[in-house]
């Protein structure tokens, strides 16, 4: 794996836009935007091939400063944005960088259906347990128990656990990592880029600011350092007694198999109807 | 003698015509004195002060200022790891031997 230095990134950023970025101090959102400048600098895809479409959201600022196409759209539907474009350019590389909040709670209903279709998308959720925009409310991953400014005296739902949602409604690649495994994101997202068929990469993300205040985690260095000590390598964790993994975040490629492609599909079956005249 | 910038409460540059137009000029200004030798780069005016890249350094060679800023407290001890470099979430510091 070639070494992308930091100046490539500094080439792959918007210079008109305001630097530095929105995002507060010690957020994992720029040390995965870094992570995914690299992956695709590594991977020699022309710039114009790749489009980045967000929602609305702390992680959904990110196509806002990275000089690909891209498209910021409204809260919930970047999935749906995204469908679009690959159904009209299937050979656009179409990335979608949505939050928890936003691929799960608001767009849940799009994420779950691109899985089922398996469109030739790569989503990068970045999951920071919160709703960091707008104050600190908890979202469908907040943990149990856990503080936000809508559950002050902890938060009584159960979380989501979004890997085993995508592949419970059929995804063909389902990937889980931690922003502090920067180039593990990196590995997986080019796999994941490379994989024909919809594919969901979950970052566990810190919020040092909103939910690390709240919740008392410490600051941006020791989120980061929880989310190494606190994960287990995939090959690892199949070795280990389930009591072990309590509270553990397990790392890796959860799924990876081949399904037929949604655009493949669609193609095949236009060829097939105007083969037959346009007649049943 | 730079020009003083408008800032607001996040430190975010207020005003369209303000914002630095090309990368090489931001870089160029940034630059603290004696850096052109050092072996890890910090670019001041996009830097957070979150201290991740000081407590990540594995030899230590980063020490952390008064404000919570980094700078290079040891050169020698850079082994060019780019640890810096990878966990800085706002693209402030490289420790890259081509950079």
């Amino acid at each position: 794996m070639a070494n992308i230095p930091q100046r490539i990134i500094h080439e792959w950023l918007r210079h008109d836009k305001k630097f530095p970025h929105v995002w507060c101090a010690g957020c994992s959102n720029g040390i995965v935007l870094g992570s995914i400048i690299r992956a695709l600098a590594g991977m020699n895809i022309d710039r114009d091939d790749i489009v980045m479409v967000s929602g609305i959201g702390c992680s959904s600022r990110m196509p806002v400063y990275v000089d690909f196409n891209t498209l910021h759209t409204l809260h919930g539907r970047s999935i749906a944005y995204a469908t679009g474009i690959k159904m009209h350019k299937p050979h656009l590389k179409v990335i979608v960088i949505t939050g928890d909040g936003d691929c799960t709670a608001i767009g849940g209903n799009h994420m779950i259906h691109a899985a089922r279709r398996n469109i030739d998308l790569t989503v990068i959720l970045i999951n920071n347990s919160i709703y960091g925009m707008t104050g600190g409310q908890a979202s469908p991953t907040t943990p149990h128990e856990a503080i936000a400014t809508t559950a002050p005296y902890g938060n009584i739902e159960p979380d989501f656990n979004v890997c085993d949602l995508a592949m419970g409604a059929g995804a063909s690649f389902v990937a889980r990592t931690t922003a502090f495994h920067t180039v593990e994101v990196q590995n997986i997202v080019r796999e994941a880029i490379d994989h024909p068929g919809f594919a969901l990469i979950e970052v566990i993300s810190a919020c040092p600011v909103i939910y690390g205040r709240l919740n008392k985690k410490g600051g941006p260095p020791q989120m980061l350092k929880d989310m190494r000590d606190n994960s287990v390598p995939l090959s690892a964790a199949e070795k280990l007694p389930p009591e072990k993994l309590e509270g553990k975040i397990i790392r890796g490629v959860l799924r990876k198999e081949i399904k037929p492609e949604f655009c493949a599909s669609y193609a095949d079956l236009v060829k097939r109807v105007q083969a037959m005249g346009g007649e049943k | 003698m730079p020009k003083k910038v408008e800032r607001d409460r996040m430190g975010m540059i207020i005003r369209e015509e303000d914002a630095p137009e090309k990368m090489e000029v931001e870089l160029t200004e940034v630059k603290a004195p004696g850096d052109d030798d050092s072996p890890v780069l910090i670019y001041y005016n996009w830097c957070k002060k979150c201290g991740i890249c000081v407590a990540f350094c594995p030899t230590g060679c980063l020490g952390r200022k008064a404000d919570g800023s980094p700078y290079v407290a040891a050169p020698e001890k850079c082994i060019h790891c780019e640890t810096c470099d990878r966990l800085c979430p706002d693209f402030a510091i490289t420790g890259a031997k081509d950079r």
